[in-house]
């Protein structure tokens, strides 16, 4: 379903990314892991070409979306993402959120547009806030309603960046909750979290990150319990000694 | 003795032949010619905003050549070149002096805007984008409406500026606030007309701080909802 060769991405004289090739399947959850600057989100962000790669090529479902005559916007639509500050817009309330994209690109009527945001306001938990604007919602409550918002265009890919990373403690379980059931209803997911529980959890392939390359991958059993590299060795022991 | 020198100058400044009446008159073009300039200046400000950061290079350079002679050049000589050489074809010097102003405003209402979307956080248009919006949805329906009221309280302040500027509309003849008391003042050699209009512009500034402050607050309020 995802097809990455050699991808490379340069600012200016950085190298973030260093010829990452990798492929997810169809219904698959990958996690990356990796120390910070290492290129997660910088990786993640050129899968729906926030980023412009370097160079290299990117393939989502056989079509390569890194050839500039590619349709950006359509192909957005079809991959969701989800990121560490929420990113909410403020001046619409909780269902404006969720049904402003769905209205303007599908151009469903409003009361489908309500009907659906209804519906996935149901699913993570949150129909009561529907009316609501984001500065009332609490960051556990806020990241789900961006989750329903990125889910609103019926996405076949969903990209989370740190999605748990600026929440208070106790509201990280109800996300976390949310993303398990995308999880199992086969959601192709790829996530850049610290949650290495969660990891272990739910990913298929765990992908560890370290100078603009994919370093190392694995199961979550292997990765997390056998890893071969040294550097994985060393960042899960940082990790660890961190909780 | 001297009260009866000042009330005798009142009244004929004033009262005398109603010209009390011109100078409202007068007030009235002003404000006209204010609110209709500061929309022209304000479609012509998002306009001119939008071209700079387009990222296009011809329309780029059309904006800054627009925003360096607008604004490096002094606006009686604006409206002068405008009603003597570009709408010599024009007989409604309200009109006029409407576009010569709205012109002269859209170069600073630009720069307002311009800084209204800067302020709007980044990541809101990689959420816009990243949902399948394209530059121009995510511009009217993300960015723009927060930068409009991020820019609210500035554009507040170049409504109070544009007020008082328009007062060099007597150059072409029009009979503003500070043209009619200052014809006044010719016909009566006293400057009892001069020393009201001032102090009618002085009312209008200050009732116009005091809406746009609480205006302020209640934008600031609803940020909060
Ligand atoms: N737009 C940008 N311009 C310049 N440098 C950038 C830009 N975005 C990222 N970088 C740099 O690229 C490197 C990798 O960034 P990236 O955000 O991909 O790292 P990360 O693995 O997600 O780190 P973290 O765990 O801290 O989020 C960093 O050194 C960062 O400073
Ligand atoms: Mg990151």
């Amino acid at each position: 379903m995802i097809s990455v060769e050699n991808l490379c991405k340069t600012f200016g004289k950085l190298q973030v990314l260093n010829g990452v090739t990798e492929h997810i399947e169809k219904g698959e959850q990958v996690v990356i892991i990796g120390p910070s600057g290492s290129g997660k989100s910088t990786f993640l962000r050129c899968l729906n070409l926030l980023e412009i790669p370097t160079s290299g090529k990117i393939f989502i479902e056989g079509e390569e979306i890194t050839d500039p005559h590619h349709d950006i916007n359509r192909l957005r639509q079809k991959m969701g993402m989800v990121f560490q500050q929420f990113n909410l817009f403020p001046h619409y309330s909780v269902l404006g959120n969720i049904t402003l994209a769905p209205m303007k690109l599908k151009k469903m009527k409003a009361k489908d547009a309500e009907d659906l945001a209804m519906s996935l306001l149901s699913k993570v938990g949150l129909t009561a806030k529907a009316n609501v604007y984001p500065a009332q919602l609490s960051g556990g409550q806020k990241q789900r309603v961006a989750i329903a918002r990125a889910l609103a265009m019926g996405p076949d890919i969903m990209l989370f960046d740190e999605p748990t990373s600026a929440l208070d403690p106790e509201m990280v379980g109800e996300v976390l909750k949310v993303m398990a059931d995308l999880a199992r209803d086969g959601m192709t997911m790829v996530l850049v979290t610290h949650e290495m529980a969660f990891a272990k959890e739910v990913a298929q392939r765990v992908f560890f990150m370290d100078g603009g390359k994919i370093l190392e991958q694995g199961t979550p059993e292997e990765l997390f319990n056998h890893p071969q590299e040294q550097r994985t060795k060393d960042f899960l022991e940082r990790v660890r000694d961190c909780k | 003795m001297v009260f009866a020198e000042l009330y005798d100058k009142i009244y004929l400044s004033l009262i005398y032949a109603d010209r009390w009446k011109q100078l409202f008159q007068g007030l009235g073009v002003t404000a006209e010619i204010t609110l209709g300039a500061l929309c022209v200046g304000i479609v012509l400000g998002v306009l001119i905003c939008l071209m700079k950061i387009s990222g296009n290079k011809p329309l780029q350079w059309i904006a800054d050549i627009y925003l360096t002679v607008i604004r490096g050049t002094p606006m009686v000589v604006q409206l002068l070149i405008m009603w003597y050489f570009v709408l010599v074809a024009m007989d409604n010097k309200v009109l006029a002096a409407i576009i010569a102003f709205g012109i002269n405003s859209g170069a600073y209402v630009a720069e307002i805007i311009r800084g209204g979307i800067l302020a709007v956080d980044y990541g809101q248009t990689e959420a816009g984008r990243s949902l399948g919006l394209n530059y121009v949805q995510n511009m009217r329906y993300i960015v723009l409406p927060q930068a409009f009221k991020n820019a609210l309280p500035p554009l507040g302040n170049e409504l109070i500026t544009l007020f008082k500027e328009t007062a060099i509309v007597g150059y072409i003849a029009l009979k503003d606030l500070t043209r009619a008391a200052d014809t006044i003042r010719s016909a009566t050699y006293s400057p009892v007309a001069l020393f009201t209009a001032a102090l009618l512009y002085l009312l209008v500034v200050l009732i116009l701080t005091r809406l746009l402050a609480i205006f302020e607050r209640r934008l600031r309020a609803s940020d909060k909802r």
